[in-house]
């Protein structure tokens, strides 16, 4: 029972981490290898919003997000621009800015277990005879929320509807009038919005640890790969496929098999489908 | 027509994600003919290359090469047997000098085995081979063209580049993927006697194409696809009268009086 | 005035060198040779005297073998990148193997640092290029993120089944028998791999390779099997790796998981964008560059490494061509007046 109730706490995790990942990659085909950076990004900035100047929690939550968002399309308007289209190049950028980010911020300060965020709920409750705390299932139900609220955004809004457009051709999206640069910019935002969402969930269930930077980046790649590159069904179909892989391999053969069973299934997953479990592109090497 | 055909496609089928480009294509090509495939856009003829070399893989059927199977067969294997194809997009090293290019196809296993191209040796140098098929194929030998860089050459010697390339292999069939489009007037008509020169020289061949009226000029017969599937086959004086043909690819009659 | 500018005018330097074609040299005089060989000899030279030059710093001589292995990846990743066309983002993934065999054949076999150093090189190349035969189909991006997860992979493997001593790694190496033959084993090889590829690229079999970058189609219908050829690039990109990671395996006489970490993967790729990619020579300029400056930020902890990440994007993207093409391209430009 535990299995199953914590395997779709991890799901669900797995899921919000890779969201503004796959989001961003879907409509501007950018692999954004800074995605883990703005993730523990959004969590340094709500801490010192927090306690440095001493803002309500609320408001700290909502101004650190603002931020991040600035962030995101920010480092895609200033930079990541100028080297559109050359997917090795983004992805080199893109992590050496969250390299710089990352590293900056441990060098900055950001070490060790001090840094961190309350939990919006205390307490916890007994789900068939499993203790679960508010946060874990508050986790669940955004992850929910955040997903529908993204789907509603993207198929009923003018915005969303434009970047539904660009994501699936470019071109005939410019002859509509819709600007794919300023597109670009604003999925990126969206997409450092959704990292810096996830984070600030799942942030008070530990600290905030730069590791934590690399750790998600790993995890959103996986559940991408595995899913199908921007493939939202894809996306959240795979979290479960390795938010439960993990558990089950936590269960029967330790804590340490968690990163190994992501990796592998990202090594796995391109070796024998690369185009993903759920992925409705062309096999990639038919591509003539 | 007597003796074996060298080439034998049997009732192919290949489906993309539910459209049909192909069903039940057969045909067969006797040795030293020139087979025209023609068709709409979007008739299958560009997949039916690419299943008969291999880029792509038949859903059934079968595609007999003296005699054995190639389905499945990964493309560099059906290309070392002698099958070979230029590619509708031309696709050269772009950042090779154009006789460069050819080094790769004298390079492979098949060009090694069979020794270079007309007596240039096991061992003797790939640049003299190479230009030699470039002057073969209507490059001017002591011009400068063959050591510009593939980047800048225009269409009409980058099509010469993807048939020179399949000609380094010393090939027994080559499949033109649309080797007149794109030229101009003149260098259609230059393209004709090399055609034929190819064709006396005993290489078989398969040519998909738009212009009509030099592939009737050339072809041995024709076949005609419309919607994946084969509508007509027969020597070109035929195939132009089949009503159906006419119904299905020319619309109307008065484009006849053009070809 | 004007009398002596009519009998001379300004010429590029390289104008009797350059025939029309690009590639094809005529060299017809002793100055032109000068001006060829000059750079190589440059480089060859200044690289030979440099650990005399460093006599009274030891320290810096260290960092001398470090940019030497640094160099190797470097080159090894240049390669694969731009003339083979894959982009392999895990260079750890050469130097933790590399380093790992020899160790492993130095402590528990017993064999020595000469043998070793060698076997790991192959041994090496052979076992990363089977870890990395299945991911040789993809293309561009994905075998980018594949190759970058290895690493980790490995890492975390070693770290889960304790084995090959754990996180604690192997210890207890042979080191090499003084500094200077440290040196130049080190200098030796990077001038001979250099040469080596250099040379290599553009043979008949370089040439393949650069088609199956520009065009794996139409390498494919060549009847060229490029997997094989694929293999092969990553087999020797990988040896080179290997071979540095055996080195630094006996420098340091320890191998441990921290040789598969993310600065292995990261300088060299940062030195061959600052270096140039595709010239082969630049990325070794780049580390000449970029681990200097990253051994002078060592007292501020991860600080180097988000400066040479900092380097590594504004070069990316503001400077895409890298150093030596810059270079090459200026010293190409440089002129003198002639006599008409």
């Amino acid at each position: 029972m535990d299995i199953l109730i914590y395997g779709v706490i991890n799901s669900a995790t797995l899921a919000l981490m890779a969201l503004g990942f796959t989001l961003v990659y879907g409509v501007s085909r950018l692999p954004n290898f800074a995605h883990g950076a703005l993730y523990v990004l959004a969590g340094y900035i709500c801490w010192l919003l927090l306690n440095r100047l001493g803002l309500p929690y609320i408001l700290a939550i909502a101004l650190a997000l603002g931020l991040v968002a600035v962030v995101g399309g920010a480092m895609y308007q200033l930079i990541l621009v100028r080297i559109r289209g050359m997917s090795i190049s983004e992805i080199i950028a893109s992590y050496a800015i969250g390299l710089a980010i990352l590293e900056g911020l441990r060098w900055g300060g950001l070490k060790g277990g001090t840094f961190t965020l309350p939990a919006f709920l205390e307490g916890s409750v007994d789900i068939a005879g499993v203790s679960v705390d508010f946060q874990r299932i508050l986790v669940v139900v955004l992850g929910a929320l955040l997903v529908g609220l993204l789907y509603f955004f993207v198929n009923h809004t003018r915005l969303g509807l434009a970047l539904k457009g660009m994501a699936q051709d470019e071109r005939a999206a410019l002859t509509l009038g819709i600007d794919s640069d300023r597109m670009a910019v604003a999925s990126m935002a969206l997409g450092s919005l959704s990292a810096a969402v996830a984070a600030l969930i799942l942030l008070p269930l530990g600290s905030i640890v730069v590791e934590a930077g690399y750790h998600v980046l790993i995890m959103a790649v996986a559940v991408c790969i595995v899913g199908g590159l921007g493939s939202w069904t894809g996306a959240i179909l795979a979290a479960f496929v390795i938010g439960f892989a993990q558990i089950l391999t936590t269960a029967y053969l330790g804590a340490h098999f968690q990163v190994v069973v992501a990796i592998l299934a990202i090594i796995l997953t391109l070796i024998l489908r690369p185009s993903g479990l759920f992925g409705k592109q062309k096999e990639l090497e038919e591509r003539v | 027509m007597a003796g074996e055909p060298i080439l034998s496609v049997r009732d192919v089928n290949k489906t993309f994600g539910g459209v049909k480009a192909l069903t039940e294509v057969s045909f067969n090509l006797m040795p030293g003919n020139i087979l025209g495939v023609i068709g709409p856009n979007g008739s299958g003829k560009t997949t039916l290359v690419n299943v008969i070399t291999g880029f792509v893989k038949a859903d059934s059927g079968q595609v007999l090469y003296k005699g054995k199977d190639l389905v499945g067969t990964a493309p560099h294997k059906i290309a070392d047997r002698g099958l070979t194809r230029t590619f509708q997009v031309m696709r050269p090293y772009y950042s090779l000098p154009a006789y460069k290019n050819l080094i790769v196809p004298l390079f492979s296993p098949r060009a090694r085995r069979t020794g270079g191209w007309r007596g240039g040796g096991r061992m003797g140098s790939r640049d003299t081979v190479a230009v030699d098929i470039l002057e073969e194929i209507g490059f001017e030998r002591e011009s400068y063209v063959p050591y510009k860089t593939a980047s800048s050459l225009p269409t009409g010697y980058l099509k010469r580049l993807e048939l020179a390339r399949c000609l380094a292999l010393r090939p027994e069939i080559i499949i033109c993927d649309e080797v007149f489009s794109g030229l101009s007037m003149s260098e259609m008509a230059s393209m004709v006697p090399l055609m034929e020169k190819l064709q006396m020289e005993g290489i078989t061949l398969i040519m998909v194409e738009h212009r009509l009226r030099e592939l009737f000029r050339l072809a041995n017969r024709v076949m005609v696809l419309n919607f994946g599937a084969k509508i007509a086959e027969g020597v070109p004086v035929e195939v132009m009268a089949d009503k159906q043909v006419k119904e299905a690819y020319f619309g109307s009659e008065e484009v006849f009086s053009y070809v | 005035m004007a009398k002596a500018h009519e009998s001379r005018r300004k010429e590029r330097l390289d104008r009797g060198v350059k025939v029309r074609s690009d590639g094809v040299y005529a060299v017809a005089s002793w100055r032109e040779m000068a001006f060829l060989l000059g750079p190589r000899l440059l480089l060859i030279a200044g690289l030979m005297v440099m650990p005399l030059v460093l006599w009274p710093a030891p320290y810096w001589q260290k960092v001398l073998t470090i940019i030497c292995i640094y160099s190797l990846l470097a080159i090894g990743f240049d390669f694969l990148a731009h003339y083979v066309g894959l982009v392999s983002l895990g260079g750890a993934l050469y130097i933790g193997v590399g380093a790992y065999i020899s160790a492993l054949l130095n402590t528990e076999m017993g064999l020595p640092l000469w043998a070793t150093i060698p076997l790991a090189t192959v041994l090496g190349g052979m076992v990363c290029t089977v870890l990395l035969w299945p991911c040789l189909p993809l293309r561009g991006v994905y075998f980018a993120i594949v190759s970058l997860m290895f690493p980790l992979l490995a890492a975390r493997l070693i770290e889960a089944f304790d084995i090959f001593g754990g996180t604690d790694g192997i210890m207890g190496l042979d080191g090499f028998p003084n500094k200077w033959s440290e040196m130049y084993v080190l200098i030796i090889c990077l001038l001979l791999a250099l040469f080596a590829l250099r040379r290599l690229v553009n043979e008949d079999v370089g040439l393949v390779f650069r088609g199956v970058k520009d065009n794996d189609q139409s390498v494919k219908a060549s009847g060229i099997d490029i997997t094989r050829y694929k293999a092969l690039g990553v087999f020797i990109a990988s040896s080179l790796g290997c071979l540095g990671g055996a080195c630094l395996a006996h420098i340091y006489m320890w191998a441990g998981i921290s040789q598969f970490a993310l600065d292995f993967s990261i300088i060299p790729i940062a030195a061959t964008v600052v270096g140039g990619g595709g010239t082969l020579a630049g990325p070794v300029i780049g580390c000449l560059i970029l681990v200097p400056i990253s051994e002078l930020l060592r007292d501020f902890g991860t600080l180097r490494i988000a400066v040479y990440a900092l380097i590594l994007m504004a070069f990316i993207v503001f400077k895409s061509e890298g150093l030596m093409s810059y270079g090459a391209r200026k010293y190409n430009q440089f002129e003198h007046w002639v006599e008409i």
